[in-house]
This record gives C-alpha cells, structure tokens and sequence, in this order.
C-alpha cells in the first residue's frame, strides 16, 4: 500500500532530524524507510471496528509522585559526559537570534 | 492613484487577537522528577538524569502540577478531561536534550471554557479553547561573540499550563486587561506567582486583520509575537502589530491565503517587532502519546477534591464590593489585585460595627495601608495589623473620633504594638471633641477674642473667612475639636 517515499519527503524527514544527507543515503533512506512502512502497514489489514485507540501499552493509570524535592546531580556530574562545557554550562555551536519550538 | 483619506474611509478595519498563554505552576519539584524548581541557582545544578533526557531514564508526573492545573482549568470553566494522557512534541533544539518536549496534544486537561474580563461597558467573556500541561526548556545564552552558545538546563522540566483563547480580543486594551485579569486569577487561586519579568506568566499573542473594502474581505497573515514581558509590552506590540500589518497589506496585498504564517519578536527599545521565523507546520512536530507516561483517570471523588480549591474569582469578588460595600470601582481593582489584601479587607468590613465604612475601609488601607507596606517592601496584607484593627480605626473615624491625619498616628503606633486604637488615640490625646457643649465655651473665648476676624466674616467674604477662627477654636482644645464641627457651630453663631 506504501508508495516510495519521494526523495523530498527523506530530505524533509532529515532537515527535522538535522541530519545532512547525501544524494546516496536520500536514495538509500528512500528505500529503507519505504520497507518500514510497507510493514507496518500490514496492520492494515486488520479489522479495527470498535476497537478504542490506546493511550499506552499497559493497563495501567496516575502514577504520580509527591512534590518533595530530592537531590539533584552536582554540576560535575551532569555536565561529565559533555562534549564541550565551561563555567557550568554546556556548550553548543552558536544558536541565533530564535527561541525554542515550546 | 487615491489619496490617503479617501483610502482609509472605504475601509474597515477589525483587529483579531488570540492569545497563548504560558503560567507557570507554583510547585517545589519539575514535572516530572524531583528536582527543585529554583530561580536564579547556578547553572546545571538543578538537573537529573531525567531533565536531562539521559536514555533509561523514565519520568513521573508531578501530582501537585496535576492538581494545579485542574484547579486553573476549572476556575476557567473548562469542561475537564476525565481522561489525558501526554504526547511528545518533537523539535531538535539544545534547549531540551531529549529533543521532544512532553505535551498534551489531542486530549488537554481543559477545554471549552471562558475567562471573564472587566470591560468599558462591564465585563466580556473571552472564550478559552483549550488548557493543557506541559514542560518548560532549558535556557540558551549567547554570551560574547564567540562560535558557542551557553545552555543551562535547570529550568528544563517546570510545569507549564498553556492556555489557548479563542481569538475573541479586538484591542490592544483588552488584550492587557485579559493578561491583568488571568494573573488576578491565577494567584488568587495560588497556582502561580505569575512574575512576568521571572518568565512565570509569558504572553503570546496571535495577531491578524480582518478588513473591509469594496465590500470584500481580506484577512492578514496572523503574526505570534514573542518576548513580551510586560503587560505595557503586549499591548504596545499588538499596537504596532495593527499597523504594521495594515500598511503592509496596502502595500503588498499579501492575505492569510497568500502569506505565510509567521513569529516576530518585540524590540522594547525601537518599539518594534521584528520577523524571527516563518513558522513550522504543526504535522512537522510528529505528535505522539509518549509511552514512558501513564494516562491520568480522574474520578468524581478527585474531582470534587480539587474543585472545593477553586475560590471566588476576583471579577466576582471585585462585582460584590462595588455593589454590596459601595466600592469605587478602581478601588476595589487594586483591593483584589491582591488576593491576601482582599482577604484582609474582607475579614476587616466583616467587623466594622453594623458593616458601616467599607469605603472608608477601603480608601484607608489603599492610601495609609499601601504607604507603609510599600515602605517595608512587603504587601498590605504583611503588616502586623490585624483586620479587626483596621475595623477600629474606621470606627473612630466614622464617628469623627479621631481626624484622619490622628489616624495615621494610630496606625503608626499599631505597627509597634498591638492595642486597641481607641485605647492609642486617648493615650496621645487624639480623640476629637464634636459635642456642641464641650465646644461653645471655646467658641465664645475665640470670638470674644478675635473682633477682627469676626468682622471679616461678617463682610463679602464670609464663611469663607471662618478658617483663622476654626484654626483658633482647634488650638484652644488643645488639637482635639472636630475642624467639620466647629465650623458648623461658628457658622450657626454668626448667622452665616
């Protein structure tokens, strides 16, 4: 039922991923991504008549925690791992005058 | 080619606002773990594994935020959601590592509902699409001008209810009013401290045009503003929105069907905006029920829990004091603009005897009060005077016991000690003297003593030249006669 993604839908799925493609891997993506859907488009054909959509996969609802502060990680600790930090910040390649998608 | 006015006579011009609202939720703890919400801490210390969206690491919603949300929901007549569930919005941004923010998409917590604003002909009714829970982002600096930019993510994770309203807001005014109005509420029902200059209330208005020209329609592309932190900056940009966007429809033509839609900031120094970004299309966050979060179930038990904390809204509560206690309106606007003051006031006229001196109640908390809470820093309802007191004092002044500078002098010595105000007045001699008896003998002394100033009130002056008689008549008692008293009885015994 799947057509081929087009290679304009892979550089759009890419560009929202931030990932630069080559002409190869568009072609490449085009192909894996298509195989993907193709299967789970076998779900499909199943007949869903008055089935609810689920929400989550176990049956399970409001678990929920206290508001009561518990530690959290000291500034060494979160930032250990980074590839670059200074001063208790990490460090990213410069971001310009935009504000985040929230 | 027409001239100016011909032009803006054959149109019609509507403004259309919507606004997006963020409020953020007064709780100790993030959304979903337990670190502390902290303003001002240095950064990164107030992350875990969770905010920082390290893999294997698994949220737990909040209850508190859950519950403030319902009470802000409902205190907005929203039709509560007896069933949510929370949905990752995915953007690929550094201010939020796990490159998805956890939303409410197709099932928010509150919808339908509707917030009440004062207005010049009453109030109107702004209706409230929707309002759902999310997480805040971290921070970003752009420090120097070097090739990095700076993330803190201690603000990663802090609840947020985003509130939606239908486009239902045609002024700039009213705009402001809907933003004053909400933080009136919000902290009225103590869900948030609703600090604008600390990002707990953010405002975003959807801005377009709709105008009327030879009888078609045109409607602008809608414009979201960003980065206002005040109310006098939301208002100002909608301003400036409204006319930007008109000349630059007569300029390009360029409608909503033409155009895209897009995000601008404010500049609050060139009191312009300025275009940030053509904005994303809504498919391209690929919403999704996030499998790491259990739903939330709210039965009738909860329900009713939560809505016995939704208190009386301050439109409400500022209604009543007008038409029941005989407020000025702009009065009680700043009466409830605090909730602690309002229920200090509401505590104090519920004493005052036979509910007599609400107003004056009111004008001396506003004017006394204010002075000397804004002198400590602190808020009206802060000083160490209980209701019963402010009661007494209005008491004294209703029956012209004590004048109302003597009152100030009263309050003054309240905040050192707490007694009863007639008890202080007597004590420093400020009790006023209104009987006619206790007064004629210094009356006649005065008079007796001050032919000229007898004879000047005789001539064309006057009652008009009574004051240095009345100022002698007050110093003879030693400070306590009733000025209002003694010039009726002057005024009677010179046949004026």
């Amino acid at each position: 039922m799947s057509e081929t993604l087009s290679d304009e839908q892979v550089r759009h799925v890419g560009k929202l991923a931030r990932i630069r493609l080559s002409d190869d891997e568009v072609a490449a993506f085009s192909r894996q991504l298509t195989d993907i859907l193709t299967y789970v488009d076998q779900l499909g054909e199943l007949n869903l008549d008055g089935v609810q959509p689920l929400a989550h996969a176990l049956d399970v609802h409001n678990v929920l925690a206290d508001d009561v502060p518990a530690d959290s990680l000291s500034n060494e600790l979160a930032l250990r791992e980074a590839p670059a930090k200074a001063e208790g910040f990490f460090l990213v390649p410069r971001v310009l005058g935009e504000d985040s998608g929230a | 080619m027409t001239d100016a006015a011909t032009q803006s006579a054959a149109l019609d011009v509507r403004l259309v606002v919507g606004l997006e609202i963020h409020v953020q939720l007064a709780t100790a703890t993030k959304m979903f773990c337990r670190c502390k919400l902290e303003f001002g801490a240095p950064p990164n210390t107030r992350v875990c594994p969770v905010c920082l969206g390290m893999p294997g690491s698994l949220p737990v919603m909040n209850r508190r935020a859950f519950e403030l949300a319902v009470r802000t929901a409902m205190a907005l007549d929203c039709t509560v959601a007896r069933f949510t569930k929370w949905d990752r919005k995915s953007y690929y941004y550094p201010d939020l590592p796990k490159n998805y923010q956890i939303s409410q998409y197709d099932l928010p917590l509150g919808s339908a509902g509707r917030l009440t604003i004062p207005s010049a002909d009453g109030t109107k009714d702004i209706r409230v699409r929707r309002a759902h829970l999310e997480e805040d982002a971290g921070k970003l600096l752009h420090e120097g001008a070097g090739a990095t930019s700076q993330v803190d993510l201690n603000r990663t994770g802090t609840p947020l209810l985003e509130i939606v309203t239908e486009p239902d807001l045609s002024s700039p005014q009213e705009v402001g009013d809907f933003g004053r109005e909400l933080r009136r509420l919000v902290r009225h029902l103590g869900v948030s401290e609703a600090n604008m200059q600390m990002g707990q209330m953010r405002l975003e208005p959807n801005i377009n045009l709709v105008i009327r020209k030879d009888g078609a329609e045109y409607r602008t592309p809608i414009v979201e503003c960003k980065n206002l932190n005040s109310f006098r900056h939301v208002e100002a940009a909608v301003e400036y929105e409204a006319k930007r966007q008109l000349a630059e429809w007569q300029k390009t033509g360029v409608t909503i069907e033409t155009g895209s839609k897009s995000t601008r900031g404010w500049d609050p120094d060139r009191g312009v905006t300025f275009l940030q970004r053509e904005k994303e299309e809504a498919h391209d966050y690929r919403y999704f029920p996030d499998p790491d979060l259990a739903p939330v179930v709210m039965d009738d038990a909860w329900l009713a829990d939560i809505r016995a904390t939704v208190c009386e809204r301050p439109i409400a509560r500022r209604a009543r004091y007008v038409a029941e206690l005989g407020l000025d309106a702009a009065d009680a606007d700043q009466i409830v603009e605090e909730r602690a003051n309002a229920d200090l006031f509401e505590a104090a006229a519920t004493a005052l005897p036979g509910g007599k001196g609400a107003r004056r109640l009111a004008k001396l908390l506003l004017s006394e009060g204010n002075k000397r809470a804004n002198e400590r820093g602190g808020l009206l309802a802060d000083l160490p005077i209980a209701a019963g007191r402010w009661a007494e004092v209005v008491a004294l002044l209703e029956g012209s016991k004590i004048s109302a500078t003597a009152a100030g002098t009263v309050i003054d010595e309240l905040l050192t000690r707490d007694d009863a105000p007639e008890a202080i007045a007597r004590a420093k001699g400020l009790i006023q003297t209104s009987d006619a008896a206790d007064l004629a003998p210094l009356i006649e002394a005065v008079l007796a003593d001050n032919p000229k100033a007898v004879a000047d009130a005789a001539g064309p002056k006057g009652a008009k030249a009574l004051g240095p008689l009345i100022g002698q008549v007050i110093k003879k008692s030693g400070g306590s006669a009733n000025p209002k008293v003694v010039q009726e009885l002057l005024k009677q015994k010179l046949g004026l």
